[in-house]
């Protein structure tokens, strides 16, 4: 059972783009799990890469670390940034209480090339994002096959997500934006799903469309996950339309 | 996406995920449905006795079976899982605090179990959506078994 679940883009244990209650790693209680993860996303004009670290331990805290790296061919140039994310399960588990696992989570960002922000008129190069969620396992849902269900509430004042900086003229301060995803497992270890993450412009005059993706994951055992699904980002940093693949891939202890 | 509508949708996903929601469980076993799709008596026992191996070879939980009888235990858990199926079984074993009373089961020793009997209803090729199903029966007693 992939109770572990992947890494989103962030660093925290989730799906692709939105992060899960669950705790990284397959630990559970006074046991430690880590993971590897590295992830790839391709759109006409951008290139996203993400090399994450995870660490779980207790089946009640995690610390991650996300890099990622956003090429932007138009622009010929790229910017970076570290998020240094912990979370730590308040409430529930995600298989045996009927209330949902709920878990607080914080993510540190730490934008590095801030001229083409700064630019486009971010105020500041860091900013920490703070958000709940909650998770559920159905064991038997529909047909008998497990369902998990995810939904996350995120305090932040990023653009997109923190890599074109934070806050604007149009706004500065932490706003609320919800996230979504369900999977379904059709076997022991595949699973497919939706997930959808809502994001907020605070740059004057640069659109940031909400995030969608569906997926298909394959957990073939608890030391190897893949992550493949079709990405749409809407427009990015003046760049309309762009939609492509993710390919992420874990590795865990 | 209107934003107002996803973050509005957002927020009802995420206040139906904290409410108690079985809403999404299919409530279909109150018959003996589980029981003919795990293979009726004949099934049950090929399943236990299929667990029963992988306990013996799992060297995360075998020395809690030390001062097990195995007659007893493979006897008992037939009747129990024909019982929570739906088969023409009553359980007659005494209650699961009572039998985990004193053994300090952990999470990571239950875990393993589940993971034990998964590969015994694969080996006794059931169904996934009856060892799903039979899976969430099992999981509504785990806080009867750990740390007792």
């Amino acid at each position: 059972m992939a109770t572990g679940g992947g890494t989103q883009i962030e660093g925290a244990a989730g799906g692709g783009v939105v992060p899960w209650a669950v705790i990284a790693g397959y630990g559970a209680e006074d046991e430690f799990g880590a993971d590897a993860t590295v992830s790839y996303a391709t759109t006409r004009d951008l290139d996203l890469s993400v090399l994450a670290l995870s660490v779980g331990f207790d089946n009640r805290f995690e610390l991650s670390f996300g890099h990622q790296r956003l090429d932007v061919g138009p622009l010929d140039t790229q910017v970076r940034q570290n998020v240094f994310g912990a979370k730590m399960r308040l409430a529930g588990d995600l298989i045996y209480t009927d209330m949902p696992q709920i878990s607080l989570g914080v993510q540190h960002k730490r934008q590095q090339d801030f001229v083409i922000p700064s630019a486009l008129g971010a105020r500041s190069s860091s900013g920490t994002d703070v958000y709940l969620s909650a998770s559920k396992l159905f064991l038997a849902g529909p047909g008998g096959r497990s369902l998990l269900l995810n939904g996350t509430v995120r305090a932040t004042n990023a653009n997109e997500t923190g890599l074109l900086g934070f806050g604007g003229a149009e706004n500065d301060s932490h706003r609320l934006v919800g996230e979504a995803s369900a999977a379904l497992f059709l076997s022991r270890n595949t699973a497919v799903g939706i997930e959808y993450r809502q994001k907020r412009a605070n740059l004057s005059g640069v659109d940031e469309d909400d995030w969608w993706d569906v997926f298909i994951g394959y957990f073939p055992n608890k030391n190897f996950s893949v992550i493949g699904a079709f990405v749409d980002l809407g427009s990015v940093a003046g760049l309309e339309r762009q939609s492509g693949a993710y390919l992420s891939l874990q590795a865990s202890f | 996406m209107n934003r107002w509508v996803a973050s509005v949708a957002a927020s009802v996903v995420t206040l139906s995920l904290i409410a108690p929601a079985q809403i999404l469980a299919d409530e279909s076993e109150r018959d003996d449905r589980l029981f003919q799709q795990l293979g009726g008596l004949g099934g049950i026992d090929l399943i236990v006795e299929e667990l029963l191996v992988e306990i013996s070879r799992d060297l995360r939980i075998v020395e809690q079976f030390a001062e097990t009888n195995v007659e007893r235990f493979r006897r008992l858990l037939v009747e129990q899982i024909c019982d929570i199926s739906g088969g023409p079984c009553e359980y007659s074993g005494d209650s699961m605090e009572l039998v985990h009373g004193g053994m300090e089961i952990t999470e990571a020793e239950f875990n393993a179990l589940v993971e034990n009997l998964i590969t015994a209803m694969d080996t006794a090729r059931v169904p996934l959506a009856a060892q799903n199903r039979l899976l969430r029966k099992l999981a509504e007693m785990r806080s009867d078994i750990i740390h007792q």
